[in-house]
């Protein structure tokens, strides 16, 4: 089996936001979340760069091990989902993720929070592939469709990857080899633990 | 005239092509200077530098913005494993504690038995606030103490759907009855201050251990050195756990995700010893001390049990029966 990561080539993105907008389209985000969203560093200075973030879908995830009710599970490809029936709100995912990934609709008392959503690496939920039920809560399964996330396919520049992790990483040093010099792969050392030697 | 026009183009091309040419060549000569790696933003140095990363973007939700935090996983660290041990050393701790003294020096008894008569010790008003306090104290513990350890110890014994449901009730009663702990805990600190004040007797009362020992009776006003320790913890664990669970209840009110994951930190922490703290005092409160209930039950306590454990506080009370002569002891009243 692949093991799904993402991988923004900082030296790519063109802050365009069609990421963002496309994943907001496929799954039909809830109004206030936003699964993926571009983050510009040193914004205006040389050597600005941005990048494209969601969740990273972590090796150990974090999220996973402070859930309380476990409503979070690791798919045979690495893709860290998380079930809206067993979710309760509590916001301890949001706590741990690193990438601040988890994000809740203000539906709870006191305007705080409902279930927990978050990106899915285009790959659903518990419920069925394809199910409406499925599609309602965690948006398009395009995994079991045989495609990648939609918001790597849309990408212009094709900064961002999404796929095999060993594959992406190999394009990517590819990359780096070929223009000789590259940012690194953002994100990767906290969330795989390992960063993409190049 | 088509010729011309041919011509006309071929000039016109060439004009552009040469001012490429021109335009073009410095422009190339600026790229192979400029090192795209030299100035670029660095991962490793940003997280040297602080402990999230933090940029610009352009959806409104300003929070977005922040790119990493890895402070994440020592939150995680602390939650799985850290507070574990704290809560489970506190609690099963106080609890091994308790057996071994309770099996040891048994129900602390009225030594000189019952007089039949009792004495007005708490009002109803603050026999009130005590068990509003108490009884959201408990429903807090438990539900609180479902999300520290509810995944290892309930959830093998129920299907996950229950477990959810019943968490999510759990945390729904912990956000609510928050407010009339937090009430109650303003209302206890207001009513009893005057009597928890230290003062030298409860020195001499905790050098002679307050008693635990032996069947020694230190003197004491209404609150002896235990009550008022007990006292200033509730005030002060109920304020902070009060303090640091608002924080959680309204995320990002002022606060960030870090300062989010240190109120959490301090928040369990305060609540595992506070309630190891609670296991002592409903101890002490029911099968550890004959007629120690009773305060807190009927409001009287029995006349020879207020002699052994608050004389001082008793000899107050006379004192003051006989100055208000109007009222023929109006706080002493006969027993059953």
């Amino acid at each position: 089996m692949a093991r799904m990561k993402f991988l923004c080539d900082a030296d790519r993105c063109i802050e365009c936001n069609a990421c963002v907008t496309a994943c907001k389209n496929e799954h039909e985000v809830p109004w206030g979340i936003n699964r993926r969203r571009v983050v510009t560093l040193d914004d205006g200075q040389p050597g600005e760069r941005s990048v494209s973030m969601a969740c990273m879908h972590c090796t150990d995830a974090p999220c996973q091990a402070v859930c309380p009710v476990n409503a979070f599970y690791t798919t045979a490809d690495g893709v860290v989902l998380h079930s809206k029936d067993i979710c309760i709100g509590c916001g301890y995912c949001f706590y741990a993720c690193p990438f601040g990934a988890p994000q809740y609709p203000r539906v709870g008392n006191f305007g705080s929070r409902g279930k927990m959503d978050k990106c899915t690496f285009c790959a659903g939920g518990p419920e069925p592939d394809g199910s409406p039920a499925e599609y309602e809560k965690y948006g398009a399964n395009r995994l079991a469709e045989g495609k990648l996330p939609l918001c790597a396919e849309m990408c212009a520049t094709k900064s961002l990857l999404a796929g095999d992790g060993e594959v992406i990483e190999e394009i990517y040093k590819e990359r780096v080899a070929k223009r000789g010099y590259g940012s690194g792969a953002w994100g990767w050392k906290t969330a795989y633990r390992g960063t993409v030697s190049s | 005239m088509q010729a011309l026009a041919a011509l006309l183009r071929v000039a016109l091309a060439a004009l552009f092509l040469v001012a490429i040419a021109v335009a073009g060549s410095p422009a190339a000569a600026q790229t192979q200077s400029v090192n795209p790696t030299k100035n670029a933003v660095s991962e490793q140095q940003l997280l040297q530098q602080s402990k999230t990363v933090r940029g610009l973007g352009s959806i409104p939700d300003a929070k977005s913005y922040t790119l990493e935090q890895p402070a994440g996983r020592d939150w995680r660290r602390f939650h799985e494993v850290t507070l574990r041990w704290i809560g489970g050393i506190a609690i099963l701790g106080m609890l091994a504690v308790l057996v071994i003294f309770y099996l040891s020096r048994g129900m602390v008894r009225i030594e000189a038995g019952r007089s039949g008569y009792t004495i007005v010790r708490f009002s109803w008003f603050e026999r009130f606030v005590h068990w509003m306090t108490a009884v959201c104290f408990v429903i807090l513990a438990l539900s609180g103490l479902n999300i520290t350890f509810g995944r290892s110890l309930l959830l093998p014994l129920m299907k996950p759907e229950s477990f959810t449901t019943f968490s999510e009730w759990a945390k729904y009663a912990h956000n609510y009855l928050s407010f009339p702990f937090t009430l109650g805990v303003v209302l206890i600190f207001f009513l009893w201050i005057a009597g928890n004040i230290p003062t030298r007797v409860d020195v001499a009362w905790l050098k002679r251990g307050g008693g635990m020992i032996g069947h020694d009776h230190p003197p004491a006003y209404r609150f002896n050195a235990g009550q008022k320790l007990i006292y200033w913890i509730v005030v002060l664990g109920g304020g902070a756990a009060a303090v640091s669970g608002y924080a959680l209840i309204f995320p990002f009110y002022g606060t960030t995700i870090e300062t989010m994951q240190q109120a959490e930190m301090v928040h369990s922490i305060v609540a595992m010893l506070f309630i190891a703290v609670m296991l002592a005092h409903i101890y002490i409160g029911t099968i550890g001390m004959e007629g120690a209930f009773e305060a807190m039950g009927s409001g009287t306590v029995d006349l020879n049990w207020a002699k052994e454990h608050h004389s001082l506080w008793l000899e107050e009370e006379r004192v003051r029966a006989q100055m208000d002569s109007s009222k023929p002891q109006p706080t002493i009243v006969t027993g059953q």
